[in-house]
């Protein structure tokens, strides 16, 4: 082969760099005029070899600059991360033009051609987004149709709830129980009569009016709640050597982990209600919840009988051997153990349900996504879908990404301290 | 359930008195529910059965694999929305182990660039809800495509447009012979790739049976068009004017914007995960075994081939079962973007017409039930074929 006297060697060092890069210059000019300045500079050659030209070169150039041990220590490093081998410099060149191509017009479209300023969609004048529509509509986004007069209900209750989460953190373990008891019993029926109302001269406000993204968080707080406990026990049956339990909570918990959320809704849609006595109405979002809760209770349960099955079985024993009963064993020496070492999972199962509840749109209810559906379908607001959803998917993407890290950090937190 | 053991455990009053319990709570809830859901329906004058399968759907499905139209059963019905189903979870798994495996491997790649990016990708798709991404390849991606008088053309055989993807479509004469010159492949294939390993296992002998099967799944049927009479031909969509401003391709397969939607939020959603469990998988493999590998020389394919690949997909296979089962499972998003599936067609329009909710919703989520037990009993199997084997 031709390329072989051409090998590049360290004695030759200067020609080769000064070849390689003019040729690896000569492919990146290339793509870049292709893409911003419209103009081909190999538009004579045929087709194929025009549209490859900017990989051709760019490998070519790369091969010359190949040289290792070369004494540049930026050259040496740039081979072993972008360039150790053929296929190695095509794959960063491909990744390199993706890069060229795309991120500048998504940029543009973004930010530069953006328009931020004005309150109708006459004052996009622009060719970007149209992030008027985001900002005119945000408070429905975040509260839905909840009175603008009286979200401050909303905003005290996550405060109160975002506080005592910190303050779990912060405060010494003698008042985390209290906070924690406070959370699980006191917190959700404080929470629910405030957001709701009808009590304390309160004005009543009906479930329908609830959405938005605080929806997103009612839903699966409420649900995250009522599911840890049934979960717990599910997982306890599962582990029972009493046949009739065990048996009935496998078929519970597989029942619900076999169907999609989709269909459990539908369930409490349109099912449920023919389940009650004639003549009882259920609030929507409270089918919701219930649906919601059964549906994550039996995947909580799964991760909780992961942590079961990892606990030795000398823990059991010891505990019986201090003559304690079931119930005793489990929770005073078993759980606390288990569910320390599922934390990472039982966070992971919270974000999965922080995902699923924009669902909650096939029963009517009307979270972040909702509302977007709602709002580009506005005689007024026509066209402005993308910029929705970007901004939908933006938001739960700092709130989702923001988790999985923490449930990642605790999960090597947790591994090194066992 | 060892029904022995179970008449001792009745003579023991601590063990009796707790199941007890358990079973009379699930019989009272039971029939709690089923007496209320009884007066109800009394009420509204519907009695509890499965008679109305049988009756005249009379609605329109705008995508169906067979045949179908208003006069036929809501049970051919229920058939046309499960196809739709299967066909767009079989394409999305596709896709998605496809995306996944090579987006896990280029986690681990030594170029700095590539590890990046996919990583980059991983950690966008897997934090944003699957029904937004979802509602942005469908409301806003797909419907920036091109009217059909300006599609994008795939060398003239090929369209992409706002309406759709148009794609040739294949007349056969004598499919079935085809068919049976398949199965045949597949028999032969099976016969030569037991009969190597045996060349292998009891003389040492190697014979190259990949190349073999390759070329026989390609040779046999090639072999019907010439002896048996099967013939294939193409129709290639052409673009034909409806009105005066009107324009739409006729003839070939029109691939709708829904399934495509559909198909691409899933594989790209669920290759995330899959991406994960490849990386992991491969990292499982110790290090040790790559250097054993390394030491009695082989090849850095053999490597991956013979050693690093048989141990990581022990690790893959269990959680990407998993993960094809949520994939199947989130199929039902479907009904978001009016993609006919089983949920939209059954326990939409049919449950709409027909007010039977119990029958029906109960029917939509038994056949889901049945389609996961039956991926998992599938999946369990093929991950004992490839447990190891101790003599």
């Amino acid at each position: 082969m031709n390329l072989i006297i051409l090998k590049p060697n360290k004695e030759n060092l200067q020609t080769y760099l000064a070849l390689g890069v003019i040729l690896l210059g000569i492919g990146f000019f290339d793509i870049t005029s292709n893409t911003f300045l419209n103009f081909n500079m190999t538009g004579f050659l045929p087709s194929i070899i025009s549209y490859l030209s900017p990989l051709l070169l760019g490998t070519l150039g790369l091969y010359f600059i190949r040289i290792e041990y070369s004494g540049n220590i930026t050259l040496d490093q740039i081979n072993k991360n972008l360039n150790s081998s053929n296929i190695n410099a095509i794959l960063s060149l491909i990744v390199i033009f993706i890069l060229i191509k795309y991120v500048p017009p998504l940029l543009n479209w973004a930010f530069i051609d953006a328009n931020f300023l004005g309150n109708a969609k006459e004052d996009c004048t622009g060719d970007g987004a149209c992030w008027v529509f985001v900002k005119v509509w945000f408070n429905r986004f975040m509260y839905g149709m909840y009175p603008d007069a009286e979200q401050w209900r909303i905003n005290t209750s996550f405060l109160v709830l975002f506080g005592s989460i910190v303050s779990i953190f912060i405060l010494p373990n003698k008042f985390k129980k209290y906070i924690i008891l406070f959370l699980l019993f006191v917190f959700p029926v404080i929470a629910l009569n405030l957001i709701s109302g009808g009590i304390f001269g309160l004005k009543w406000i009906e479930t329908g009016a609830w959405g938005g993204l605080s929806l997103t968080f009612i839903v699966s707080a409420f649900a995250l709640i009522f599911c840890f406990p049934i979960g717990v026990f599910l997982a306890l049956g599962r582990r029972s050597d009493l046949p009739a339990i065990k048996y009935s909570s496998i078929g519970f918990i597989e029942l619900w982990r076999g169907v999609p959320l989709i269909t459990v809704l539908f369930m409490s849609a349109v099912m449920f209600p023919m389940f009650l006595p004639d003549g009882t109405y259920m609030d929507k979002l409270m089918r919701v919840i219930i649906a919601i809760t059964l549906f994550e209770a039996a995947y909580m349960a799964e991760v909780v009988r992961g942590g079961l099955q990892a606990l030795p079985r000398g823990q059991y024993d010891a505990a019986k051997s201090l003559g304690m009963g079931y119930w005793r064993m489990h929770f005073l020496i078993i759980m606390p153990q288990a569910l320390k070492l599922v934390i990472p999972g039982i966070a992971n199962t919270f974000l999965a349900l922080v995902k699923d509840t924009p669902l909650i749109f096939v029963v009517g209810l009307l979270e972040l996504a909702g509302m977007i559906g709602l709002a580009k379908t506005n005689p007024e607001w026509l066209g402005m879908a993308t910029e929705g959803y970007v901004f939908a998917a933006f938001v739960f993407w700092i709130i989702c990404f923001a988790m999985s890290r923490y449930s990642q950090n605790l999960e090597k937190k947790l591994s090194t301290e066992r | 359930m060892n029904f022995k053991n179970f008449s001792i455990d009745l003579k023991n009053k601590k063990r009796l008195i707790p199941q007890a319990l358990t079973l009379l709570f699930i019989v009272l809830a039971i029939s709690y529910f089923t007496f209320n859901a009884q007066v109800n329906m009394g009420n509204r004058g519907i009695a509890f059965g499965f008679g109305f399968l049988t009756q005249e759907a009379s609605f329109d499905i705008g995508f169906s694999l067979i045949d179908y139209d208003g006069s036929h059963s809501y049970a051919r019905a229920f058939l046309v929305g499960l196809l739709n189903t299967l066909l767009v979870s079989a394409i999305g798994i596709i896709i998605a182990t496809l995306i996944g495996v090579t987006v896990g491997i280029g986690r681990l790649s030594s170029n700095y660039l590539v590890a990046k990016f996919s990583e980059v990708y991983v950690e966008i798709f897997r934090n944003i809800p699957l029904l937004l991404q979802l509602f942005f390849w469908y409301f806003a991606a797909l419907r920036a495509l091109p009217l059909p008088e300006q599609a994008m053309n795939f060398n003239d055989i090929s369209y992409l447009t706002v309406k759709g993807w148009y794609v040739p479509k294949f007349i056969w004469t004598n499919f079935s012979i085809f068919i049976y010159f398949v199965i045949a492949a597949i028999i032969a294939i099976i016969f030569v790739s037991k009969h190597a390993k045996k060349q292998r296992e009891e003389f040492g002998k190697h014979i190259p049976s990949f190349y073999i099967s390759t070329a026989l799944l390609f040779l046999i049927p090639a072999l019907s068009f010439l002896i048996a009479g099967v013939e294939l031909e193409f129709e290639i969509p052409v673009l034909k004017q409806m009105s005066a401003t009107i324009f739409n391709f006729r003839g070939g397969v029109s691939i709708i914007p829904e399934l495509m939607a559909l198909a691409m939020a899933l594989s790209m959603y669920t290759a995330t995960f899959i991406a994960e469990n490849v990386r992991a998988g491969i990292l499982g493999v110790g290090k040790g075994q790559k250097e054993a590998a390394a030491s009695i020389g082989l090849t850095k394919t053999q490597i991956l081939k013979l050693v690093v690949l048989p141990q990581a997909l022990r690790i893959i296979i269990p959680p990407t079962t998993n993960q094809y089962l949520n994939l199947t499972k989130n199929s039902s998003l479907a009904a978001a973007i009016a993609y006919p599936d089983i949920v939209l067609v059954f326990a939409g329009t049919a449950l709409m017409q027909t007010g039977r909710a119990i029958e029906i919703v109960s029917i939509t989520m038994g056949t889901y039930l049945l389609l996961s037990l039956s991926i998992s009993s599938f999946m369990n199997w093929y991950n004992q074929s490839l447990a190891i084997k101790e003599k």
